[in-house]
């Protein structure tokens, strides 16, 4: 049987690819990955198309065992994978048999990690995504985190069994202090000066409320010019809430599809994979960006994608 | 309403298409127009729309069209609003059975109001009521136009579960949950119907623009569309508006 049974499940261990686009418009989330860098770059290793659903791992690995021979890579978060309990590195492919345990000895810095699977996962493509979408109970497998005795289905890994090691400069670290880039509005207008003075230079600091759907954060107050409440509005991911408390929320993955709460700025979308790894503590500063700069940013994201596809180094098992 | 759509910048991957900063069904009206104006202009680049009371977010790859090209298109479009033919909305029966465990708070509603029961039910089910958008969970209304006469403030203590297809009364607002979830609304009846099946396609078979209309059902006719639902052939029902008395 082409799976992987879970031993364990770890803290909360979800299906997730590139996102579900398509029905913002009927209220459904789009979900995805967090961390898009660590996801597109863990499907390079094993020769999948970019967007492939992974299992994203959350600060406590699961215990899998594989039920047929693949092959795997796992990036993002320093987790310090092992394999029968012998340590695998990070960011390389790796060739796994029948009866193998994958099992992870603990966060060293970052949150989330991603595993790869050659093939791919075999679960249902449900409106257009293989994404869990949490609240609404669908996609990925069942529609829910994963649990003990789960056996997820593979695909069967296709073409040449090739193995990869991506070289340390590819390879994102987790510092405690991140600047993130973000583009002003929607709501600029709702704020005072000061208030936008305040956000692109003070420092905030990610409070331990953060989670799949979004960031709190907690600096020197945001003031608007009267009250945070709008009438409610479409949000995307990386857009920065403030309400009437005018300490910044920053939406993700999870969030909902409208809201009616003030936005200031918006983070860059290439800078997203920065704040998805940033634990409670991470300092963060915001600096200003032009829309077309932050454009500049994502065409510079997805090309480095293609050098990472480049610059992945045949190893052997 | 803004004498001209306002394009607010949401990021490197999204404008938002605002036309008014209140709630009004011309301004809904604006917004339902653009939205399908889009679709059906089918232009290249764009990866999600989301109507919502008063604006449209538009998410699209700015790697195809960048920012400034984007925004050119959509004021083009938007100049070409006034001459386009669009649909009608649809209206959909909601089948609902009031009072009883499918409407614990019916009771409520009819003290607070000092009206009968078989009248809150009439003035409730009498009205087509407007989605403005949705959101908050998967097929969730935002429903405008509700008789203020049973209008109603939400339970002080909120519910921790309310079951799928409840119907309910908050303040001014009347609205269905699609999905089990907790909440603090008046319940005063239940449908049977799925408003959310991801198996369907489409999953929700309404949209922003369209109307919902409650039909009052008996326990027996309740039981039947239940079991018509479990078994895939009920039959939603939907029909175009008919024109609007102004």
């Amino acid at each position: 049987m082409n799976a992987v049974k879970v031993i364990s499940p770890g803290a909360l261990t979800t299906v997730q690819d590139a996102g579900r686009f398509g029905f913002l418009q009927s209220g459904i989330s789009v979900s995805g990955v967090m961390d898009s860098y660590s996801h597109r770059a863990a499907n390079l290793l094993v020769d999948n198309p970019q967007e492939e659903a992974v299992l994203e791992v959350t600060l406590m690995g699961p215990v899998l065992e594989f039920q047929c021979s693949t092959r795997i890579a796992v990036t993002g978060a320093m987790m310090q994978p092992k394999l029968n309990d012998q340590p695998v590195p990070m960011w390389r492919t790796i060739p796994v048999k029948e009866g193998d345990r994958l099992s992870f000895a603990g966060i060293q810095g970052g949150c989330r990690a991603y595993i790869a699977f050659a093939g791919g996962l075999d679960v249902p493509v449900i409106m257009g995504s293989k994404s869990t979408n949490l609240k609404a109970q669908v996609g990925g497998f069942e529609g829910r985190m994963l649990k003990r005795d789960d056996m997820v289905p593979l695909k069967a890994p296709s073409g040449e069994a090739r193995l990869w090691a991506a070289g340390e400069e590819w390879i994102p670290n987790f510092p405690a202090q991140i600047t993130l880039r973000a583009v002003l509005g929607p709501q600029e207008d709702l704020f005072t000066e000061a208030g936008i003075a305040s956000f692109f230079s003070a420092e905030y600091v990610v409070t331990p409320a953060n989670d799949r759907m979004g960031y709190r954060l907690e600096g020197e107050e945001i003031t608007h010019k009267a009250g945070a409440d709008i009438v409610s509005d479409g949000i995307v991911m990386g857009a920065v809430q403030v309400p009437s408390s005018g300490q910044p929320i920053i939406l993700m993955a999870d969030r909902q599809t409208t809201g009616g709460y003030t936005k200031i700025a918006t983070v860059a979308t290439a800078d997203l994979p920065l704040l998805a790894q940033a634990q409670a503590g991470t300092k963060i500063h915001f600096q200003r960006v032009s829309v077309e700069e932050a454009q500049q940013l994502l065409r510079m994201f997805y090309e480095k994608l293609q050098a990472f596809a480049r610059a992945r180094r045949p190893v052997n098992a | 309403m803004y004498s001209q759509a306002k394009y607010l910048i949401a990021g490197d991957s999204a404008l938002v298409v605002e036309f008014g900063s209140e709630i009004s069904p011309q301004i809904n009206e604006r917004v339902r127009g653009m939205y399908l104006a889009i679709e059906k202009a089918a232009i290249p680049g764009i990866v999600s729309l989301t109507p919502t009371y008063r604006s449209l977010l538009v998410q699209y790859d700015p790697l195809a069209v960048p920012y400034r090209d984007m925004l050119e298109t959509l004021q083009k479009l938007e100049g070409s609003l006034e001459k386009m033919e669009l649909p009608k909305p649809n209206v959909m029966e909601i089948p609902t059975l009031y009072g009883g465990d499918c409407g614990p708070d019916l009771d409520f509603v009819c003290r607070h109001s000092g009206l009968g029961r078989d009248e809150v039910i009439r003035i409730h089910s009498s009205r087509e009521y407007l989605i403005y958008m949705l959101g908050f969970a998967p097929g969730f209304p935002y429903l405008g136009g509700m008789d203020e006469r049973i209008a109603t403030p939400r339970l002080k203590t909120p519910r921790t579960k309310i079951n799928s297809g409840s119907v309910g009364i908050a303040g001014q607002q009347t609205g269905i949950y699609p999905l089990a979830s907790p909440g603090g609304w008046q319940l005063i009846g239940r449908t049977p119907i799925l408003l959310y099946d991801p198996q369907r396609n489409p999953p929700i078979l309404y949209r922003t623009g369209d109307y919902l209309k409650f039909v009052p059902v008996s326990e027996k006719e309740y039981a039947e569309i239940e079991q018509q639902v479990a078994q895939g052939r009920y039959e939603y029902r939907l029909y175009p508006k008919k024109e609007a008395k102004k």
